[in-house]
């Protein structure tokens, strides 16, 4: 229990890293380097620590099924956080005393109202049952039928309430709200905080030796810190607008590491275009969770506006509605179609960094966020019982054409973010279609063989005189970089989807989540289009990834000088994500491998996904052998095509079709121009609101309204001068030219201000608003 | 202690600056040390006196004036000499209590041509006295004095130490503003005429304020102003339409000051022209008059009216947003940028008034404080960027991080400020505010409110555009060799720190603990928008 409280520890760490780093980082042998490797090991070791007890604390959870026991599981969340989770806990609480006596009454109705209960107790029953729509059944009749292991896919394991864990002070008061800044914890939270600190510490590890000597190194460490310190901040969020704050202090930070070295151009511009990119997106985000806020009766809280959500308190409207607006925030953090353009040329930044933003942090917040309001989506997007929705439709054709798009780079690095691109789209599409634990497990299983891409690019580079160009500056380093090239093989493999590596598993997870396979069993919805989409992606992503190797370690060496392997501080921390990236599918095996253990499949799900009133009742697609051998000969398809068109010289007729057939080259020119969206983006639209737009505003400010003062000004100065000469020269001469210039514009007023006579204004102006007074009182009295 | 600050304190905290300046106008004008020396103790003066009046300020009382004063002033127009200090002054109030010496250390070396400092800090502690009173009056006509005073010292701070064109700016700054004062005055002078005391609880309340309120009826002529009575009285006895008209004249007086879109065309000018010094009060204390304005003064007074214009004020408040970010963009000057930048943040401010919502009314005043801190620190950047490159022309800027690091690493910060990132203090003006006109106060058309909402989301993304693009090309990149090798472009020196740590701090822990002035101003702009949603 300690740790789930004092969690907060973990970004707070982080961030005094980086005030440290900042102030004394020069001062120190290191440069500050050593400051943060100290402080982000401290915060794995403390994230590892709360892992192990959220897996103790979870194997406590008390038996009971329904309700009532939902409704209990929720005692450690902080009535201040959460009113809608403490009355849930009370009524919970009564149930389990009363034994039932409460249902019925007014007090119970909630917890028991409109939430679908069929879900997490009936993962057995649902085999045979239809999908689990809106039908609510009751909870009663339902929970026995889960502890017969017919077609089990839990191998028997009843599933009990998670307990989360939430703690939150007064943040400040606004109105009659309180608004609370605390700290969530559950299976989602603490896995990422593990996969942040984990994949943060390598990759400061790896740091110390890539960026040697570099013109700011100090300062590069101290925003890895504060990169760090946000994302840990987000993950932890226990209401929506302390993830905002987390949310735009990872974006930018991207941004100061993005643009880390500003002195050239380009890599400032990248460093613009993923912010600016990221705030169109946020316009999604503000007014998604102010519209959420609303819905949940003016609160910000998570716990509220989940458990509302799923009890059907809120309306689909508006949870579509809200769910509309947080897919445009995630569209541009996780660089979905049709705002993933920056990602691509972020690539500006230090490779440690891309590792860390396409591994950990940064991209993975938008997954994040919608697995973490996933009722919003699920309910919104009535995921259940459906074929199509924006979510995962958005998902699989940014799988899709990211993955095609990833074909024609020459910087390795941005076949990789063209690949994150795709990959992300994966665990978009899997939350699209309600395959919620697959999404997080290809988020897991993804860090690791991403991260480990990422660096052995950058050992590549940093062997290549810093050049990313595969085509041009590298090849045949296979020999001369055996750590890079074995481990880079291995996490291709492993993106690649090969058996028994982890990728593996997880993209398995997430086809058979579509459930459309024929004899797939237990999924939410069937979505054919999805499936046949993330099929051919896969495809893509085989063959692209095979490419890389080519270019990169077979062949002869094209660059200049004489590479050579990096030194350990670099291939150690590829050596261990390899490894993680080949084996940390076995966490999630599938329940129908019940020739194992009892308790070794699916302890991913077990520890990770919640079960209880604030999260839905979704069902999970079983493990297909048929499909799983379909995934991996696509796989294998992809490597082995790939295999023969560049190592064998296969396929002789298409080398250079693009240069002898217009159709040919029509295609390439497309994907060579990222289907015009940056040249949409850039040119058209932002073109044409810092151009003609912003000028004509100018030029109404400029000519149309001070025109017209102007205008009234000289009109003043007219008819005061006609006054003077043909009325009053003789009577109040100098009043009257005063009171001319006074309303006047520029000229007339120099002389005025020269002769000084400020006074002269004063008294007219008395004059004139006695007058005005009067004539007013006069007229509305 | 208590007696001597209900007696005294905010007395002393208005006129310390004045005597401040009539203690310079005894020493000579040649020993500049003294002059600095008083220029700087009257401000730190005050700053200590409102510390303590900060420090005995009952937090859980906070809609509730305190500390007031009430002496007879002009008797044949009942105008008193009242004083108080509530929750919406008091972030107000420390705003210009802080800003006003870091602007006079800031100064320490600063003194704009012409010089003659005795001038400038004897005008610079006018202008003080003048805000501070402002913010603290609670009598139309002693409110409107001190209003009409702030607009003297800063008409002579651009005319005289301002840029190349700094009369016509003076000018304009000072008619425009007095344009709008005139209708101002004419609608507080109808109120006089026309408010009748009211019925009900009001009428209990109007009563206990003693004198010749005690043995009013409903119905009896008010002929006061005294803001108190005035906002009991809540227009009683004025027709809609009179009190809509009197409205728009307080609209046009609190408008232009704001600046309201398309009352803004001052203001640029105002801000190019004006000494950094000026610009930084400007910015950071004289703008936020209108909208204190618009929230002590025209809303709770004439709420029915409020209802009526909120729509409209909504509505431009939207279009100085997004307008304003536009003409940011297509600026070449980065002092002017700054400047259109305040037309499009003042718009949030009054986004957030439009709504009548205590959420929105909060953010407001957040919002106040957020932009003061940050735009103040903009301009003062501005200002030593001008000092050494003798130019603010955004093309020829460049590389500002090379030449100068620590300073552009301050205005990367102000930047982020500026564009609302969360965890500064810009967000929480900018998210409540349009958060509020999701659900404006009952009886607003919420169709309307929620495309404002959108809109202003959208205007945060022009922030994002201008502010960064305004960035890139003055920091990043390297120097061009104009200035490659220039030994005055150096970096932050002794004075520029002790002047801008206090307020990057100030703009961190808001950020951080935006409950410092959401609790504060919460329950007196909470009792506001009751009166009007009622």
């Amino acid at each position: 229990m300690w740790f789930f409280t004092h969690v907060w520890i973990i970004p707070a760490l982080m961030a005094l890293s980086f005030l440290l780093i900042l102030f004394f980082g020069k001062k120190m042998p290191k440069k500050g380097a050593e400051i943060g490797i100290v402080f982000v090991g401290a915060a794995f070791v403390l994230a590892l620590l709360t892992g192990g007890n959220w897996i103790a604390w979870s194997n406590n959870n008390p038996e009971g099924h329904g309700p009532a026991a939902e409704g209990a599981a929720l005692a450690n969340v902080d009535p201040s956080c959460s009113s809608v989770a403490a009355e849930a806990a009370a009524v919970g609480e009564g149930v389990e005393h009363v034994e039932g006596k409460t249902e019925g009454k007014t007090a119970g109705k909630k917890a028991g109202e409109g939430h679908n209960e069929g879900g997490h107790s009936t993962e057995g029953a649902t085999a045979a049952a239809p999908p689990i729509g809106e039908s609510a059944a009751p909870a009663a009749p339902a929970a026995p039928a889960a502890t017969e292991p017919a077609g089990a896919e839990k191998g028997g394991h009843e599933e009990v309430a998670t307990r989360p864990v939430v703690s939150c002070i007064n943040w400040f008061e606004n109105g009659d709200q309180t608004i609370s800044i605390g700290t969530l914890v559950d299976g989602q939270s603490v896995l990422l905080l593990i996969v942040v600190t984990l994949i943060s510490l390598l990759v400061h590890v790896f740091s110390t030796d890539y960026v040697h000597g570099d013109r700011r190194y100090t300062h590069y460490f101290a925003f890895l810190s504060l990169f760090t310190a946000s994302m840990l901040f987000f993950v932890l969020s226990e209401n929506t607008l302390q993830m905002i704050v987390g949310w735009e202090l990872v974006g930018v930070c991207s941004f100061a590491l993005i643009g880390h070295w500003w002195e050239e151009k380009p890599n400032s511009d990248a460093a613009l275009k993923a912010f600016l990119t990221n705030r169109v997106g946020d316009i999604g985000l503000l007014v998604g969770v102010i519209v959420l806020y609303f819905a949940a009766g003016k609160s910000f809280s998570i716990m509220d506006l989940n458990i509302l959500a799923n009890e059907g308190e809120i309306s689909h409207n508006l949870l579509l509605i809200g769910s509309l607006c947080l897919i445009t925030a995630v569209m541009s953090k996780s660089g979905q179609f049709i705002l993933h353009t920056w990602l691509p040329d972020a690539m500006a930044g230090p490779t440690p960094v891309s590792a860390l933003i396409h591994a950990a942090t940064m991209v993975v917040a938008g997954v994040y966020m919608v697995a973490r309001l996933y009722p919003v989506f699920f309910e919104g997007l009535s995921i259940s019982g459906s074929s199509v929705n924006a979510l995962s439709m958005i998902g699989a054709i940014t799988a899709l054409f990211g993955a095609m798009l990833a074909f024609v780079q020459k910087d390795i690095k941005k076949v990789l973010a063209y690949s994150t691109v795709s990959q992300l789209g994966f665990m978009v599409t899997a939350l699209g279609v309600g395959a919620w634990t697959a999404a997080l497990f290809h988020l897991f299983t993804h860090a690791f063989f991403k991260a480990c891409l990422f660096l052995g690019a950058g050992s590549l580079s940093h062997a290549c005189h810093h050049s990313f160009n595969m085509v041009d500056d590298m090849g045949g380093l296979r020999k001369i970089m055996p750590k890079t090239f074995w481990t880079y093989l291995v996490a291709t493999a492993a993106l690649a989807g090969v058996f028994p590596l982890s990728g593996f598993w997880s993209k398995d997870e997430i086809l058979a989540g579509t459930g459309s396979f024929p004899g797939t069993e237990g999924a939410n919805g069937e979505y054919h289009v999805m499936l046949v989409m993330l099929l051919l992606a896969a495809f893509c992503t085989a063959a692209y990834m095979t490419r890389t190797i080519w270019y990169a370690f077979y062949g002869e060496y094209r660059g200049h000088g004489t590479p050579h392997e990096s030194g350990p501080r670099i291939t150690t921390p590829l050596i261990i994500l390899a490894s993680l990236g080949a084996i940390a599918g076995i966490v999630n095996l599938p329940a129908a491998f019940d020739f194992l253990p009892e308790g070794t499949q699916t302890r991913f799900e077990h520890y990770v996904e919640p079960v209880g009133l604030y999260f839905p009742a979704i069902s999970h697609a079983g493990f297909n052998p048929a499909l799983a051998v379909i995934s991996v000969l696509v796989g294998l398809s992809g490597i082995g095509l790939a295999y023969l068109y560049f190592f064998k010289d296969a396929f002789a007729g298409l080398h250079g079709l693009a240069e002898r057939n217009k159709v040919a080259a029509f295609f390439k020119n497309i994907l060579v121009n990222k289907y015009y969206f940056d040249w949409l983006y850039t040119t058209v639209i932002v073109g044409f609101v810092k151009g003609p737009l912003a000028r004509a505003a100018n030029w109404f400010s400029a000519n149309v309204i001070d025109g017209t003062v102007n205008l009234v000004g000289k009109t003043a100065v007219g008819s005061g001068s006609w006054v003077y000469k043909n009325v009053d020269q003789k009577v109040v001469d100098g009043a009257v030219n005063g009171a001319g210039s006074s309303a006047s514009g520029v000229g007339a007023m120099l002389r005025l201000t020269q002769t000084g006579r400020i006074q002269q204004y004063a008294a007219l102006f008395f004059a004139a608003v006695a007058i005005l007074a009067g004539v007013f009182v006069v007229v509305i009295g | 202690m208590m007696n001597f600050l209900n007696d005294w304190g905010l007395v002393l905290t208005i006129f310390l600056p004045l005597a401040g300046a009539l203690v310079m106008m005894a020493i000579p004008k040649q020993s500049e040390g003294a002059i600095k020396l008083v220029a700087l103790g009257a401000p730190l003066a005050a700053a200590a006196m409102g510390i303590l009046l900060m420090l005995n300020f009952d937090y859980g009382d906070s809609e509730n004036l305190q500390f007031m004063v009430n002496r007879n002033w002009i008797e044949l127009i009942n105008s008193n000499f009242i004083l108080g200090l509530d929750g919406l002054s008091l972030p107000l109030l420390a705003l210009t209590l802080f800003i006003v010496p870091l602007v006079v250390i800031y100064s320490w070396q600063h003194v704009p041509n012409p010089g003659n400092p005795k001038a400038f800090f004897t005008l610079m502690l006018i202008l003080e006295t003048a805000m501070i009173g402002s913010f603290l009056a609670q009598d139309l006509i002693l409110f409107f004095v001190f209003f009409e005073v702030t607009l003297l010292p800063m008409y002579f701070l651009i005319g005289v130490w301002g840029g190349e064109q700094r009369r016509y700016a003076s000018i304009k700054f000072f008619l425009y503003t007095l344009f709008g004062s005139a209708f101002m005055i004419v609608a507080f002078v109808a109120l006089y005429f026309l408010a009748k005391a009211p019925t009900g609880i009001a009428l209990e309340q109007l009563r206990a304020l003693g004198g010749s309120y005690a043995d009013m009826q409903a119905g009896d002529p008010l002929r006061s102003f005294g803001m108190q009575a005035l906002t009991y009285s809540g227009a009683a006895g004025i027709a809609k339409t009179t009190a809509i008209v009197i409205f728009g004249g307080m609209f046009l007086g609190f408008g232009i000051k704001v600046p309201m879109f398309p009352f803004h065309t001052w203001l640029p000018d105002a801000h190019t022209q004006a000494p950094t010094q000026g610009s930084v009060i400007l910015a950071a204390v004289l703008l936020k008059l209108g909208t204190y304005g618009f929230i002590r003064i025209a809303i709770p007074i004439l709420p029915v009216a409020a209802r009526a214009w909120a729509p409209i004020i909504g509505i431009l408040a939207v279009i100085g947003i997004i307008y304003g970010a536009l003409g940011c963009l297509a600026q070449t000057d980065m002092k002017r940028l700054i400047a259109f930048s305040s037309v499009s943040h003042m718009g949030y401010t009054m986004l957030g008034i439009s709504t009548l919502t205590a959420f929105g009314l909060n953010a407001a005043v957040f919002g106040m404080v957020a932009h003061g801190l940050i735009t103040g620190l903009l301009f003062f950047i501005a200002g030593s960027v001008k000092e050494r490159y003798h130019t603010l022309d955004i093309k020829r800027l460049g590389g500002l991080l090379v030449s100068a690091p620590k300073m552009g690493w301050i205005l990367g910060f102000a930047t982020m400020a500026s564009l609302g990132l969360p965890g500064l203090a810009g967000f929480w003006g900018e998210f409540p505010a349009i958060l509020a006109a999701y659900e404006p106060a009952v009886g607003l058309n919420v169709a309307l409110f929620r495309t404002l909402m959108v809109l202003a989301a959208v205007g945060t993304v022009l922030a994002a555009g201008y502010l960064l693009w305004l960035y890139q090309r003055t920091a990043f990149g390297t120097p061009s060799e104009e200035f490659e090798n220039d030994p005055n472009i150096t970096d932050v020196n002794k004075f520029e720190w002790l002047a801008w740590s206090p307020i990057i701090a100030g703009i961190v822990i808001l950020g951080f603990f935006p409950g410092l002035i959401f609790n504060v101003a919460g329950p007196a702009v909470e009792v506001i928008a009751r009166t009007v949603g009622g």
